[in-house]
């Protein structure tokens, strides 16, 4: 997404990057712009999941193929993608989609987050506040938020329709009653723009308050399911609650084994067979930049010796 | 060893060359040839090609030798490189009636114009171990018949179409057929999704499917009015020319299946179709295919709607084996982020009930928690 600098870098990098045989970005043309259409209606009506005709990905479905779809189709050659699963850019999966796009589009891969032009992720959201020439595309298992209270897509379509929302909040309500909290913990429904009930995906509730206003576009992609979904720049995101029961978020008591950070989202990482556990941050890149910086956490539990995991 | 979790680039390609070298097996065996797979495994190439949407002998041959046998696997990649192929155009339906026959059996009527025409099947065979095949064996040939099959094999159905006993199946539509592979599946899908989303989907699910109405889940228990499986022509329309060229030959299987009506208000009682068509020779999936097609129209026929097979949504949001694959399987990638979430909840939840209460003062409370 960012100014071309020239036709002729572009040809002569297509043509040194790209995969032999494939298109730029593996989807044709055609392809990219009937997702690219259902992008722009997505970022039209905040929230509603747009239907599109979803391909077959080299990639198995439930692995990403909905935001690698997404992601093909508003790549260009000038872009910085980054792609992060689980908040680390070294998952095995992340590894595997960044390979994809290394290979099939030839662009520039970065593990730093402000860096990046297009973040792809599943299950979370930088810690690093995304800025407004950033686009973040999630991957999405279940785009319906109200799949687990119903089934049938004939029915779920008639409620977004009606905003027909009261069962979410019986949901959370009979929740509630029987806990004493809300004990959903991740893929936490939010209402956006005070309209669509909308799955944020499964990241944890830790990272729903990032996506409120956000000044980068949040573009979400179910390629199973078939669905695209959009946030556009700083929009209202909510998520649902009560008034005297507050939405409220993840805490831990400790802070980050490594960078000592008590604000991040933290991994709990088990360290031999005698329960001893550290917690270390989700996101890599946070992580090691403030390593870099000179932050220092407390360490493995006992007699444990941190090493440098760069 | 927090290093371990770090996955990576290595790790991945290592893998992928071990999965090559375990693909080629025992290197003193000769490798196989992709000309083998597709005349001696030819009905592992007919289901590549059908649930895998492509007709091509060659990629599917392919497929089966990357995937090291593995069916499904096959037909994701014949789907992935299908994704990656332009489109030059439709072609005119084919017309099954002009199949070049080389089997057709109906289980309606002992006799009947044209005959029955056994082909090759395994129906009759007594399945006994041949030990003779372990061995390089001469396979005979099989005699010619001293007959011509007919070049227009007529249908079961139009036998009873002339006395009105089963229903008309009219095209009556107007538009464009609707396009599985290029849009998001509505409900209620029209037939023709129905019928694609049959044609591609797994053959083990629409078995079992099959299977539970013909056993009383929902009541489809038909008659195999017709199955028919040989060559059929296809051909396109080019613009500039105005008239039908045949591009290409397929080999396909059809049934038809026959099912009791007992009528309506306003229709008197008659027979209704439930229709299969595969690529290839597949006659367990053509069947089970019809079957389904017939009980997915109980709604529609006003029928009582109670158990899977007549469940639309049910049925094809879950016949895609390319997809279920993937999703049941993506469970092996990196969950730990919501699992962290859960842990911070589940410790929570039990801080505060009577349970943790109890086991407070236990010395093995961190056990209890571990084990579960």
């Amino acid at each position: 997404m960012k100014a071309i600098s020239g036709e002729r870098k572009r040809t002569s990098r297509l043509k040194e990057k790209t995969l032999d045989g494939y298109n730029f970005a593996y989807l044709d043309d055609q392809t990219k712009r009937m997702i690219r259409r259902a992008t722009l209606k997505a970022v039209a009506i905040p929230g509603y999941q747009v239907p599109f005709g979803s391909r077959e990905m080299p990639l198995p479905f439930g692995w990403g193929t909905g935001g690698i779809q997404v992601t093909a189709s508003i790549i260009g050659i000038d872009d910085t993608l980054k792609v992060i699963d689980q908040g680390a850019d070294d998952t095995t999966n992340a590894v595997n989609i960044r390979r994809f796009f290394a290979k099939t589009a030839g662009v520039e891969t970065t593990e730093n987050t402000s860096d990046a032009s297009i973040i792809q992720t599943r299950h979370r959201i930088p810690e690093v506040k995304l800025k407004s020439d950033q686009i973040i595309v999630y991957q999405v298992p279940i785009p319906e938020p109200l799949r687990w209270i119903e089934p049938r897509e004939e029915e779920t379509r008639k409620m977004h329709a009606l905003t027909e929302y009261g069962v979410m909040h019986v949901g959370l309500y009979e929740n509630i009653a029987h806990f004493g909290k809300v004990t959903t913990s991740y893929d936490y429904p939010v209402q956006v723009n005070d309209h669509y009930v909308m799955s944020p995906s499964p990241i944890p509730k830790f990272d729903n308050p990032k996506m409120d206003k956000m000044p980068a576009l949040q573009l979400f992609g179910a390629g199973r399911e078939k669905r695209i979904y959009a946030v556009p720049p700083y929009t209202k995101v909510k998520s649902l609650d009560f008034d005297d029961h507050p939405f409220e978020i993840e805490s831990w008591s400790e802070c980050c084994a490594l960078c000592g950070s008590s604000s991040s989202f933290l991994d709990e990482v088990i360290t031999d067979d005698k329960g001893s556990r550290m917690f270390v941050c989700s996101d890599s890149n946070f992580c090691a930049d403030r390593r870099a910086k000179g932050h220092k956490g407390p360490g493995l539990p006992r007699k444990f010796e941190i090493k440098d995991v760069e | 060893m927090y290093v371990a979790v770090k996955g990576g680039d290595a790790a991945i390609e290592n893998s992928q060359t071990l999965l090559a070298e375990e693909r080629r097996g025992d290197k003193r065996v000769p490798e196989l040839t992709l000309d083998q797979i597709k005349n001696q495994l030819s009905l592992s190439v007919d289901r590549v090609m059908a649930e895998g949407s492509l007709y091509d002998r060659d990629l599917a041959a392919l497929a089966i030798k990357q995937a090291r046998g593995d069916i499904v696997e096959a037909i994701f990649l014949l789907r992935a490189y299908r994704t990656t192929l332009p489109r030059f155009g439709n072609t005119v339906p084919v017309d099954t009636g002009k199949m070049q026959i080389r089997r057709r059996i109906s289980a309606t009527f002992k006799d009947l114009p044209g005959g029955q025409i056994l082909g090759p099947s395994f129906d009759y065979t007594h399945r006994l171990l041949d030990f003779s095949l372990a061995k390089n064996s001469n396979a005979p040939l099989a005699k010619e018949a001293s007959e011509d099959v007919l070049a227009e094999m007529p249908r079961v159905t139009e036998l009873l179409n002339d006395e009105g006993l089963i229903e008309k199946e009219i095209d009556d539509n107007e538009q464009e057929p609707f396009d599985v592979t290029r849009n998001s599946l509505k409900f209620p899908a029209s037939r023709e999704a129905r019928l694609q989303n049959l044609a591609r989907g797994d053959e083990g699910f629409l078995l079992a499917l099959a299977y539970s109405t013909q056993r009383g889940w929902g009541k489809t228990h038909p008659f195999a009015g017709e199955i028919r499986m040989g060559e059929v022509g296809v051909e396109i329309i080019p613009e500039e020319l105005g008239f039908p060229i045949e591009v290409g030959e397929i080999t396909v299987t059809e049934c038809q299946m026959v099912n009791q009506f007992k009528g309506s208000a306003t229709i008197p009682a008659q027979f209704t179709r439930g229709y299969g068509l595969t690529f290839g020779h597949n006659e367990r999936k053509a069947m089970s295919m019809g079957i389904l097609d017939r009980s997915l129209r109980s709604k529609e026929l006003g029928e009582a709607v109670n158990a899977p097979a007549q469940d639309e949504e049910f049925v094809l949001s879950h016949s895609c084996n390319v997809e279920a694959s993937g999703f049941v399987q993506h469970l092996k990638l990196p969950h730990y982020v919501d699992f962290q979430s859960e842990l911070v909840t589940v410790r929570a939840l039990r801080k505060a009930s009577a349970f943790s209460e109890k086991n407070e003062d236990s010395t093995d409370s961190k056990n209890v928690e571990a084990a579960e």
